[in-house]
């Protein structure tokens, strides 16, 4: 299975290394045009602002086009990106997940944190997961369409529609690989139908 | 969210931000305006200074930790993560920039050394820190003493990138060594090296720094990033590079964000020349720069630290 990992800036090798320990073939997207060798795309941590503007007009909308078609998965600014709406501040969105987030939610640096957050009953495992949250930004509207993972306190952390998934945390700076797994197995489902 | 405070917790925390600056490009800022063009640019985090090196090179004095207010000033004007620097060994700037809530404090030789023996004891923070280093002995004793991310000191304010190159290979050159040494030639490597022999081990075994490994000091156009980042660099910080015209005047602010739009696209796009060619010919200039080869040995900012 070819995955990719949006290579532009952010926690990328994280990634890679998470996703080639569960087998996966893993190539560093940096052109657009790579996207046509890929069956699937993580969108790493980083900063967003920073992804959309090494992006530029046309790898936005080419991403724009993968995203709707093949799985894709984002943790905490590829969350953000792959979001409909973003506020603090505004800025565009892929909109393969009916979300709204907002940036930067919990604070600076020093609100960051590890805490133990769980599956939704029935979803990816029963015991509790650890969840890395680094200036994470929060989901605050869920579309009718968005299915919940994952929960920390109140808030929904892990969200899917269709072929797009997302975390505000970083399930790759963790041991626990039920998230990549989840994601892996959502590629090779799309591959099958 | 509430808050866990074991001290491999809190170091996941602290390295985590380094990870996500990844492939970034960190750039000195001296007020809101110039951190907007840095964000705007593509910047993943600003470092939040008085003066640029350049300038702190050029007028002398004491060069201390930048005014709460600028700074504060600063953290509102972009949503990236804002550094800030304090002097080496000054903790009581530490514990103001702490408080004030920036995202990472560089213990730097920039500043005015405070203290002749003794860095800041980062453990005691909850606030990340990035430390410089021109080998691998003085990488690991900053590690050991609690920094989450390092930097290649190279010669701040220069423009002269030769430094940075110089202290980057003299790192990785150190850390391949010890990739292939026998587990009892370590204890002398780690005597040698004067830094604790659980981190050498940890190095030898890993090939690597336990933490992200950036590179600082006198890059100034796309080559320099891209030629850091071949040699190992993860991310680089660019201080006077981009805002400077030379060590007394801003450049024209467009000329800046010209200038630091083309540097993001090098770290990015690091081992791709056909980009590196295309981002360099939009550029007019760089600024005009001191060689390092010319200065003084009491001139020079990196033998600051031990």
């Amino acid at each position: 299975m070819k995955i990719g990992v949006l290579a532009l800036q952010g926690d990328f090798d994280a990634h890679r290394n998470r996703l080639e320990e569960l087998g996966a073939e893993v190539v560093l997207v940096k052109k657009p045009q790579q996207l046509d060798e890929i069956e699937g795309l993580v969108i790493p941590g980083g900063e967003s602002g920073t992804f959309l503007k090494l992006l530029g007009e046309t790898g936005f909308e080419k991403l724009k086009q993968f995203a709707r078609t093949k799985p894709t998965f984002g943790t905490c600014a590829g969350a953000i990106l792959l979001a409909s709406e973003v506020e603090n501040p505004k800025q565009a969105g892929l909109g393969a997940l009916d979300i709204r987030i907002r940036r930067n939610a919990y604070g600076r640096q020093l609100d960051s944190s590890i805490l133990e957050g769980r599956f939704v009953e029935g979803k990816l495992g029963e015991s509790p997961i650890e969840m890395v949250f680094i200036r994470a930004p929060k989901i605050e509207r869920i579309g009718p369409g968005v299915e919940v993972l994952a929960t920390e306190g109140e808030d929904p952390v892990a969200v899917r529609q269709g072929r797009a998934m997302a975390a505000t945390f970083h399930p790759e700076l963790s041991d626990d690989s039920r998230v990549h797994r989840a994601f892996l197995d959502l590629v090779s489902n799309g591959h099958n139908k | 969210m509430s808050q866990n405070n074991g001290s491999s917790t809190s170091l996941r925390l602290k390295t985590g931000l380094a990870e996500m600056l990844k492939g970034g490009v960190i750039m000195d800022v001296t007020n809101a305006e110039q951190a907007v063009i840095a964000e705007k640019a593509g910047a993943v985090s600003v470092m939040a200074l008085e003066r640029v090196p350049a300038q702190i090179r050029a007028e002398g004095g004491v060069a201390r930790m930048a005014s709460p207010k600028k700074i504060r000033e600063i953290m509102a004007a972009v949503s990236i993560p804002v550094m800030a620097k304090c002097r080496i060994g000054h903790f009581a700037e530490a514990q103001i920039l702490q408080e004030l809530g920036v995202d990472y404090i560089d213990e730097s030789e920039v500043l005015t050394p405070a203290d002749e023996a003794h860095h800041v004891d980062k453990h005691a923070f909850k606030v990340p820190f990035v430390c410089g280093a021109r080998n691998l002995g003085e990488a690991l004793r900053r590690i050991a003493e609690g920094a989450a991310m390092i930097r290649t000191k190279g010669e701040a304010g220069t423009g002269d990138v030769v430094h940075a190159v110089k202290h980057m290979r003299q790192i990785v050159q150190e850390m391949r060594i010890l990739t292939v040494l026998g587990e009892e030639e370590l204890y002398a490597k780690a005597k040698e090296h004067q830094a604790p022999y659980e981190l050498v081990r940890m190095v030898a075994k890993a090939g690597k720094l336990p933490v992200p490994n950036f590179s600082a000091g006198g890059i100034a156009t796309p080559a320099d990033a891209a030629l850091v980042m071949q040699l190992g660099a993860e991310s680089v910080f660019v201080g006077s590079g981009i805002f400077m015209q030379d060590s007394t005047n801003f450049a024209d602010p467009e000329e800046a964000e010209r200038r630091a739009k083309a540097i993001v696209l090098a770290a990015t796009h690091f081992n791709d020349p056909k980009v590196l060619l295309e981002v360099s010919e939009n550029l007019t200039g760089a600024m005009k720069g001191l060689a390092v080869a010319a200065l003084d040995e009491a001139h020079m900012l990196q033998t600051r630290g031990w």
